[in-house]
């Protein structure tokens, strides 16, 4: 949809919409797609919906560069009572320095979202706690998701390139562009003046805030830095700790070392070329990034998915979500000091699993198996055998074997209960989802609250516990392997025979309507969201990734005040942080 | 190996005692030093993305780098003599790996795990991606593969002990005072990553800028 349609879209008398008569002036438009909101009574609107409305869970943030205004989107649900999208979205019309209120103080979990809403597009929040780049470094120049940024390898606006086509005439990157290299400097950038502008990991250092132990002495508060090249950080993340002692009082983390320009590259794709590139988003859950992928896209050109198709769909996102649990749980323990063991049982089944992908899909781990209205190809002969054994002997026997080793052990208990603890209301207001949001005790799983595919058809229970620990978070992450291993019991059951497409040619090029979708699923790690604006060209206008972890991440230093810096590795690891999602 | 073994280290008409020939092991110092190495080769701790996965994969049961001698994998890069560049390289995380490859000493080796180590892969136009680990430090081996799969990675690890075996101790270059490895030149982040090699080019555009400002 262009801005000129959106303008002049059918909008209900504005004046006469409920809100305002509860927040005067703060609903400009009601639109098809959201509300138009004045950026002047955001805040106060904001407010009005998370207590009187019960949009308490503030699930995406993100932005577009339409030519006239930078359009921020916010999209709402209700947590503790499941309540449909309410999409919130502000224009500013200015476009040389684009800047609105902060809606940190009503949804925390707006707290990193808005940060990198910064640092690729540059549109400042007022009263945003700690508004600095995100996933770029700190002097980095330009907003790279603006519509007027060009990278240095930038060849044309979008794929396939006609330069290639017809005769494949290709030209090395590094050949076309001045220093040979993928990188520009500004004009008469001189780098022997260079200073790199100083963090200021602002709200951890303050040591005038430093209080010692109660016995009148000042603990000096001590800066301690982790990762990115760390063994237990899962990759490429890092945090900077304060600590006083062994007590952390602060925590900063830092992330972006894996930023692997996604939502840019993914604007220039065709529709088609992004499927194999979300498999590299969750890199150990390649078929949920599909999955809601498709699910997206599928909703904007309004297909219908053969039957057969929805039920391998199934089949393969909750084998997915089998791994992911099992590395998560393995890779704990790790953290916790059982070196490798556990983490080695998990890793030899998701060998098991993945042959199942490679028979289905010819892919072990990057699966691109999904495609718009179905799947890419159908399951092999002797396939469902194969999985049926997996699932009614193998993993129920695996499942016992973990609960016996690891579930009682005693170190374990006692180095997670209690530990990293988040309330319900905490975990809803930090926009936490997943595993992380039910193991603080809201049975909250988009499987249920909005089902998508074909969930409505299974019985499955929503895992939940109360605790809000590290240790409910191992028990809810458990308990549902057992509840994926009954939704394959069914699914496998039910598995129709039939088409796996929808009737007709394959196309390599899909038309998609204008328009505007967001789809999500409940992938292993949370709420995974995706959201794609279309002006009805071959590549997406605006292609953004709700990614769970990131977002997940935004409690981290919540939960960490006050433990020992060791327990500051278990909860991280408690988060499951995948980094390809984390940075994108 | 085998026919690398001299079949007689003695000098020319001389035969070893039969009593010895039991018991005695005959092989050149190179041989003895190089089977050591490749054995006990460590890798470091060290996963960047996607491959990261893979390669544990590889560490795992069913792959079992162990046999190789390799399954110490070392978190500190003073202890590693290998970094598995296992994933997409990004600006932001380059100075690091520089870095940590400084800190690695003497004998080390690269290798280049999957298309983005190797040339940015299907990343390669992102603004934050670094088309290629080689274009920062040196590499021994590349390994094809998006990502590739464990046995790749073990026939590429399997090409690095090939490399190994063909280095002598009298000409290897970390024992020699007049080929002293000097550190990589270490990038760093400004408006863009800058790559010292450009410093002159650099200075010369900064310095004509600064004239045409002055007249």
């Amino acid at each position: 949809m262009t801005a000129e349609t959106i303008a002049t879209a059918q909008a209900t008398a504005a004046a006469s919409h409920p809100y305002n008569e509860v927040v005067p002036g703060a609903v400009l438009e009601a639109t098809k797609t959201g509300l138009v909101v004045s950026p002047d009574r955001i805040v106060e609107l904001a407010r009005y919906l998370r207590d009187e409305q019960g949009y308490d869970y503030c699930s995406m943030v993100t932005s577009i560069d339409w030519p006239q205004y930078f359009e921020v989107v916010y999209y709402l649900y209700g947590a503790a009572t499941p309540k449909d999208a309410l999409v919130l979205r502000v224009r500013l019309t200015d476009k040389a320095n684009p800047v609105m209120p902060s809606l940190t103080s009503v949804w925390r979990g707006a707290d990193f979202q808005e940060r990198e809403v910064y640092d690729l597009m540059g549109v400042r929040f007022e009263g945003h706690p700690n508004l600095r780049r995100i996933l770029l470094w700190e002097g980095f120049e330009g907003h790279p998701l603006r519509k007027d940024y060009k990278e240095p390898y930038f060849e044309e606006e979008s794929k396939p390139f006609k330069s290639r086509h017809p005769d494949g005439a290709h030209q090395w990157a590094e050949d076309r562009v001045p220093w040979k290299d993928n990188v520009s400097y500004p004009v008469g950038w001189d780098p022997d003046l260079w200073r790199s502008p100083e963090v200021q990991y602002r709200r951890i250092m303050g040591v005038d805030e430093a209080t010692g132990n109660g016995d009148g002495l000042r603990t000096e508060r001590i800066l301690v830095n982790m990762g990115p090249q760390h063994p237990s950080t899962h990759g490429v993340f890092r945090m900077v700790i304060a600590v006083e002692g062994e007590n952390v009082v602060g925590l900063e983390p830092e992330m972006g070392y894996l930023h692997r320009c996604h939502e840019k590259i993914g604007e220039r794709n065709t529709y088609i070329m992004n499927i194999a590139f979300t498999d590299r988003l969750d890199y150990v859950s390649s078929m949920s990034n599909n999955l809601g992928y498709v699910l997206a896209v599928e909703k904007l050109m309004g297909l219908q998915v053969p039957e057969r198709a929805e039920y391998i769909r199934v089949i393969m996102a909750e084998l997915t979500r089998i791994i992911s649990h099992l590395i998560a749980v393995g890779f704990l323990f790790n953290d916790l000091g059982a070196y490798f063991t556990p983490a080695l049982y998990g890793m030899r089944e998701r060998e098991l699993i993945l042959d199942l992908f490679e028979a289905a899909a010819g892919s072990r781990m990057m699966c691109n198996y999904m495609r718009f209205g179905g799947v890419m190809a159908d399951l092999p002969a002797g396939w469902v055998e194969r999985a049926r054994n997996l699932v009614w002997n193998r993993l129920p026997k695996v499942m016992e074997d973990f609960e016996n080793l690891l579930s009682g052990n005693e170190i374990f208990q006692s180095r997670t209960h209690g530990v990293g603890v988040l309330t319900a209301a905490e975990a809803i207001n930090y926009s936490m989802s997943g595993p992380m949001l039910r193991a603080s005790g809201v049975p909250y799983d988009v499987r249920r609250a909005e089902p998508y595919s074909i969930y409505d058809r299974f019985e499955f229970d929503v895992c939940s516990r109360p605790e809000g620990d590290v240790w409910a978070r191992f028990r809810v992450r458990m308990d549902e392997i057992y509840q994926s291993l009954r939704i394959l019991k069914q699914a496998l059951d039910g598995l129709p025979e039939g088409p796996i497409m929808p009737p007709g040619k394959k196309q390599y090029q899909v038309r998609v309507p204008a328009g505007e979708a967001y789809a999500r699923i409940e992938g292993p790690k949370g709420e995974l969201g995706f959201f794609v604006v279309s002006d009805g060209k071959p590549n997406p206008y605006r292609y953004h990734v709700r990614a769970p972890t990131f977002i997940n991440l935004t409690s981290l230093e919540k939960m960490t005040l006050g433990h020992k810096i060791a327990d500051a590795v278990v909860i991280l690891g408690a988060v499951d942080i995948v980094l390809g999602e984390v940075d994108r | 190996m085998n026919q690398q073994l001299p079949t007689n280290g003695l000098p020319e008409g001389q035969q070893l005692p039969e009593d010895l020939k039991k018991n005695v092991f005959l092989t050149t110092v190179d041989n003895v030093y190089n089977w050591g190495r490749a054995r006990s080769m460590w890798p470091m701790m060290f996963g960047l993305a996607c491959c990261a996965i893979e390669m544990i994969a590889v560490q795992a049961a069913r792959f079992d780098l162990s046999r190789f001698g390799m399954e110490i994998m070392r978190a500190s890069p003073r202890q590693a003599d290998l970094m598995i560049v296992s994933g997409t390289v990004s600006k932001k995380m380059l100075p690091n790996i520089v870095r940590l490859y400084n800190q690695m000493p003497e004998p080390k080796y690269v290798l280049a795990m999957g298309a983005c180590a190797t040339s940015g892969g299907p990343f390669k136009e992102g603004y934050n991606v670094v088309s290629g680990i080689d274009k920062f430090i040196p590499v021994d081996v590349y390994v094809p593969g998006c990502p590739p799969t464990p046995e790749a990675l073990l026939y590429g690890l399997m090409r690095v002990h090939e490399k190994v075996f063909k280095q002598s101790v009298k000409t290897a270059p970390w024992y020699r005072k007049d080929q002293l490895n000097e550190p990589v030149p270490q990038p760093v982040l400004g408006p863009d990553l800058y790559n010292p090699k450009d410093r002159e080019a650099l200075k010369k555009i900064a310095e004509a800028a600064q004239a045409a400002n002055q007249g």
